[in-house]
Order: structure tokens, then C-alpha cells, then sequence
């Protein structure tokens, strides 16, 4: 079984994110870059099925800042190959960079054909978590996304996946493989690996470079402003005691005619 | 009394152990359990020192290291202190074992696997922002130079530490420390972004490579600088940069910040004027403490407080008890819960609350978030609080 991964690079929030002096983009002079929470959950999933089918997992992602530091930590947590690809800007948008995926997977020897391609359903710095679907369906695959468990039959060629609804409610798919699946959770958090063995793996040298191949034209993604939201209110912190507080809560309801 | 040492082989491996002479000297153990007994985890662990020891001589370790057990080891330095063979169990055997364990933990436990890997992305546990590492500098009400900005060589290079950075109880401890040199008229400066965690319960807890990166950033970031020597708010950090680090090239003077005030408190005494009135009871801290035997220097400190008075806990100085937050047990009391251990800072609190102190005071920062834990855990909130020996000198100032 071969399992293919999708992994890609976000702002980290850590920092505070900042509006670049052309009002349409972030400021990237302190901007650091963190996996995508999400498609970490996907690596891990591949992982726990890498564990118990004995697949072969291959790892691609986009070549952004800090992007070797999660190619080597894959690397150290056991997946087979890691693949950088260059020439996919980050502020492409998700319509242009599932072009360009789409356009560069079939090229990289052994990447496709997959029985699972697993990815993040969604990202922080995405427009609705689109991405996936979009190449997807580029791809010719089925998609399932927000997806949080999968166990895989493959002598039956097909996966059971786990979606979470509201109010909690799940539900139960059958996939017929192969199949593209959008992880939102997984069963077990992201393992964490030793330092010993991720600077093992940066001194192996294994991370394998190929450079984008454009895809079918698709109009840029054109920001016109980008801002932080506008403060509209402001919470006010209850002080004094038990009763102060309790006359207080009733004065508030009271004067928004709660009472 | 067992003495601490400059490490001569702090990269030694398992299997290279017992090829060096402190390797060799575990084959003289007499297996007579004084470690097992005053370990204060001993009675929950299946493999103690004095089992370790053996299963290693018989060739049984790889036993011990499929499990989990030795993360039950809080490298309280007590098994290293009352060995009767003067076995140095937690300078050479506990950590290339513990190395080996978590190499092949199937799992890290949650908040521990946090706290190494924000340790080693952003150089802190907390996974904050390494830019605001300085931040609370704000409020200190004295200048605290960055050594980045001041571009010149300083007497002394301040290493605050991570908790005493950003956990805001023990922000507390590094203004009051500001205040404190600042009053002494010292020549320092703090490297604020630069500065890293010094990775010591990283090594102790068994990830040696997390502990071997920072020390490389670390070693990098000082090589920048002119400095004469190192202070730390942080035993653990005292530990590393003074036994650890000299291997690979750190070859300054290292003080932590009670010690150092205490050699200085004579030029201080004349400012100590105003009285607190509190009964003070001391913790030593395992690592201050016990295995360096600084007992006497905060001691001496707060005597020279007005209006303290001190009282002594049953377990103190060498026989201290162990708060549970070293060798990476800051980040695995849930971990410790689920196997029903004792929390460890819980006895150390009930002992202080039997002196009937109002202030437990401390020279470790990790001590503060566990002992105020514990004192709301137990029901002594309120009735004792905790402060670090810098708090209290920076509040007695002239009064």
C-alpha cells in the first residue's frame, strides 16, 4: 500500500501577525513558519497505517522557510521519502497551487499512483480549506474531507473513514480506493520524535528537491486589503466580592431589560 | 559528602559506559538499596538505581529501557548523595539510561512532549514567543541593559531562564533580581531574544539531543559576546553551564543569583531597611541544595532580612525533600497521576505548613508554580505564600 502526503508551511501564530506596509499582505521580517496543524494530523495518520499495513508513506510539500526542519522530523518518524518542491509560491492561492500540485505529482517518480492521498482539510492562512478538493478532483480522485479517523481494508481495496458532526454526531464512510481524504483530527495526536534522530535524518541528506511544473493558467489570487478586526466592544472584569459582583450582574441585566 | 564535578564525559553513551572509570565504579555497588529507599518515587518503581544496577551487570538493561519507568526519576540527587559507595548515580548512570528509555518511548507523554517541542522551536517550554523574552523588563523600574544593544563587554552576562522570563509568578523573581543588582551597582547585561533555555532537564529527562542543540545555540550566542562571567535565576541552568557545558568550551565563572548576592550582601546590608515581619521557612532545592550544598548562602540572606525570622523545615539541606520538577517532572505531573504517584511538592508543602511560616521561601523558579499549587491544592492558600529569596531581598530595599 502507498500512502502520499501533502504537507505545507503556515504563518506561526506565535508571533503577532503583522500588515505589510502595502496593506494587502502580512509582514514577513519576523514571520516564521510552523507545519500546517492540520496536515501534521494527516502525517500522523499515515504514520499509524504505515505501522499496521506495512504501507510505504512518501511526504511532499511545497519549498517555504523552515520546511526541511518537517521534512527531516517525517523523516526521523519513519516515512519512507521526503520531497521538497520548488517553485509553488505561498501566496498562491488554493486554485494555483492545486494546479501547480496537480501538474508536478505525476512527475515525481513514484509519488502517484497512490492508494491514499492524505492532507490537512483546511489551513489557516486558506480560503475556506479548498485546496484539497480542488486537486482532487484534478487528480480524478474521490474526496472525503474533514475527516478524523481512517482504517483501511486492502484486500477489500477500500477505507473506512470517521467524520465528526455537530452536536456530536459521527459518521461512517466506505471509500473505495484509491481516494484523496482531507484530515482534520486523528485518533492519537502527532508523535513526537527525539531531536537525536531529526538531526540523524538532516545529516542523511534524504530530502529530494523537483521543481514545480506549471499547470492549466489560473488567475492569481488578488488580495485587496487585509487588516485586523476592528475592535467593537471590550469585556468588563467583575471585581469585589461575592456580593458586589452578583448586584453588579444584576444592575447589567436589568439595564438591558434581561430582568 | 558527595561533591559535584565538571562532567569529563558528558556525551559518554550505554554502551560505552562501562568502558570509563565512573562506568567501572558501578560494578563496586553492594546492592544495599540505600538508593531504592530515599528515591523519593522508589516505592513506585520497578527498576530503582539499586535494580538498575544490577539488571546492568547481568546484562538484563534492555528490560529496563523497553519500559517507562525511569521516567519516574526527577534527578533529585538524593540516591547520588547518600550512596555508600559514592556511586555518582545521576552525573553518569541515570542519564545515558535515560537516554535509551525515551529513544524508545512509544509515547511521550503529553505535556512533557509540549514542553520539548516548544523548547525547541521557540528556546522555551511554554512555547512563547522567543521576541518577548524580555518583556518583563516593563515594570522592573530599573534600566536592564540587552547585551545586543549595549555593545560593550559587561562583568556579568545574567542567563534569566525561561520560567523566570515569561512565567509571570516568576517575572516577579527577575525583577526583583533586576532591582537587586541594579542596588549592588553590578555591571551586567541580559541577552533578551537571544537567549535560549540552557536545556538541562531536557538532558535529564533522557533527550540529549534536544539538550546537545541548545547547547550548541547556546555556546554560539555567548561566543558573540564579551563577558566575564555567567549568573542564573535557574539552578538547573547553573548546573548545565557550570558541569555540563565546560566540554565543549565554556571556560567562564558561574554564579546563580542567590549565592552571588550572598557573596555580595555585605555592600548590600546597609540598603535592607525595611521590615517585613514574616516567619520565613526555607526549601533547598535539590539541585542548589543538595548537590551543590549552597545552604548556608540563602540562609545567611534572609537572616540579614529586618523583621525575618526563620524556622526550619524537618527534611532540610542535604536532606532536603525533592519539589518533583526536575529531570523533565515539571511536565509530567498528569503522567505521574496516571501511574498514582505521590506529587511531590504536596509533601514538601505540608511540611512547610507544620512550621507554621507564612512565607515558604525559594531559590529555584520552578518551585514557585508547583509550591502555589500546592498550598491551593491543600487548603493553605492564604495562609502561606510563596516567594523567592529575590522577591524578598528586592521588597526589604530601602524601606
Amino acid at each position: 500500500m502507498r500512502i502520499l502526503v501533502l504537507m505545507k508551511m503556515v504563518p506561526d501564530i506565535v508571533e503577532e501577525l503583522e500588515v505589510a506596509g502595502d496593506g494587502t499582505s502580512l509582514d514577513r521580517e519576523y514571520l516564521r513558519f510552523i507545519v500546517n496543524e492540520r496536515d501534521d494530523y494527516a502525517l500522523e495518520q499515515a504514520l499509524l497505517l504505515k505501522d499496521r499495513l506495512q504501507a510505504t508513506v512518501t511526504v511532499v510539500a511545497p519549498a517555504a522557510p523552515e520546511v526541511d526542519d518537517i521534512l527531516n522530523t517525517a523523516l526521523a518518524k519513519g516515512v519512507d521519502r521526503v520531497i521538497r518542491v520548488s517553485g509553488i509560491p505561498a501566496t498562491s492561492g488554493a486554485r494555483a497551487t492545486a494546479s501547480a500540485l496537480a501538474a508536478t505529482l505525476p512527475g515525481i517518480p513514484g509519488a502517484l499512483p497512490a492508494d491514499l492521498v492524505l492532507s490537512g482539510c483546511q489551513a489557516i492562512d486558506d480560503l475556506d480549506g479548498f485546496t484539497a478538493p480542488i486537486l482532487a478532483t484534478a487528480l480524478g480522485l474521490p474526496y472525503l474531507g474533514l475527516v478524523s479517523r481512517i482504517t483501511v481494508d486492502p484486500g477489500a481495496g477500500k477505507a473506512i473513514v470517521g467524520k465528526e458532526y455537530p452536536a456530536g454526531v459521527t459518521g461512517r464512510f466506505e471509500v473505495v480506493l484509491p481516494a484523496f481524504l482531507g484530515v482534520q483530527g486523528c485518533e492519537k495526536p502527532p508523535r513526537y520524535v527525539p531531536v537525536a534522530k531529526v538531526r540523524a535524518a538532516m545529516a542523511s541528506g534524504r530530502i529530494e528537491e523537483v521543481a514545480a511544473v506549471s499547470g492549466p493558467s489560473v488567475p492569481p489570487l488578488d488580495v485587496t486589503a487585509m487588516g485586523k478586526p476592528q475592535e467593537t466592544g471590550h469585556a468588563e472584569m467583575l471585581g469585589g466580592s461575592v456580593r458586589d459582583v452578583a448586584e453588579r450582574v444584576a444592575d447589567i441585566l436589568a439595564a438591558r431589560g434581561l430582568l | 559528602m558527595a561533591t559535584a564535578a565538571v562532567l569529563q564525559t558528558p556525551d559518554i553513551t550505554l554502551d560505552g559506559l562501562l568502558g570509563t572509570p565512573a562506568g567501572r565504579a558501578l560494578l563496586s555497588c553492594i546492592q544495599c538499596g540505600t538508593c531504592a529507599g530515599t528515591c523519593p518515587h522508589g516505592d513506585a518503581m520497578r527498576y530503582t538505581p539499586r535494580r538498575l544496577i544490577g539488571m546492568l551487570r547481568e546484562g538484563y538493561i534492555e528490560e529496563v529501557l523497553a519500559t517507562d519507568d525511569l521516567l519516574s526519576c526527577v534527578t533529585c540527587y538524593d540516591c547520588w548523595a547518600k550512596c555508600p559507595r559514592g556511586l555518582h548515580l545521576t552525573d553518569i548512570l541515570l542519564p545515558v539510561v535515560k537516554e535509551q528509555v525515551f529513544l524508545r518511548l512509544r509515547e511521550v507523554p503529553p505535556e512533557l512532549q509540549d514542553a520539548l517541542a516548544n523548547t525547541m522551536r521557540y528556546g522555551n517550554p511554554m512555547g512563547e514567543s522567543p521576541r518577548k523574552r524580555a518583556a518583563w523588563v516593563d515594570g522592573a523600574g530599573v534600566p536592564v541593559p540587552i547585551l545586543r544593544d549595549l555593545g560593550r563587554p559587561v562583568d556579568v552576562l545574567w542567563v534569566v531562564e525561561c520560567y523566570a522570563a515569561y512565567y509571570p509568578r516568576g517575572q516577579d523573581n527577575a525583577r526583583a533580581t533586576a532591582r537587586v543588582l541594579d542596588a549592588l551597582g553590578v555591571d551586567y547585561a541580559i541577552l533578551g531574544p537571544e537567549e535560549k533555555c540552557a536545556g538541562e532537564c531536557a538532558r535529564l529527562v533522557g533527550e540529549k539531543g534536544l539538550f546537545d542543540s541548545l547547547r550548541e545555540q547556546n555556546m554560539a550566542t555567548f561566543g558573540k559576546y564579551e563577558f566575564g562571567s555567567l549568573l542564573t535565576s535557574d539552578p538547573h541552568a547553573f548546573d548545565a553551564f557550570r558541569y555540563v557545558y565546560p566540554a565543549l568550551g565554556l571556560d567562564r565563572p558561574v554564579d546563580h543569583t542567590t549565592p552571588f548576592l550572598a557573596a555580595h550582601l555585605d555592600a548590600l546590608r546597609p540598603r535592607l531597611t525595611r521590615k517585613l515581619g514574616y516567619t520565613v521557612t526555607y526549601h533547598d532545592s535539590c539541585v542548589l541544595g543538595r548537590h551543590n550544598h549552597m545552604h548556608d548562602e540563602p540562609r545567611r540572606i534572609l537572616q540579614a532580612l529586618p523583621g525575618v525570622s526563620l524556622v526550619e523545615m524537618t527534611h532540610n539541606r542535604d536532606n532536603t525533600i525533592c519539589c518533583g520538577g526536575g529531570g523533565g517532572g515539571m511536565w509530567l505531573d498528569t503522567h505521574y497521576k496516571s501511574k498514582g504517584l505521590t506529587r511531590l511538592s504536596d509533601r514538601r508543602v505540608e511540611e512547610a505548613a507544620a512550621t507554621g511560616a507564612d512565607v515558604l521561601a525559594v531559590s529555584c523558579p520552578y518551585e514557585v508554580p508547583r509550591f502555589e499549587d500546592s498550598l491551593k491544592v491543600l487548603g493553605y492558600d492564604g495562609r502561606m505564600v510563596v516567594r523567592d529569596v529575590m522577591e524578598l531581598v528586592a521588597e526589604a530595599l530601602d524601606g
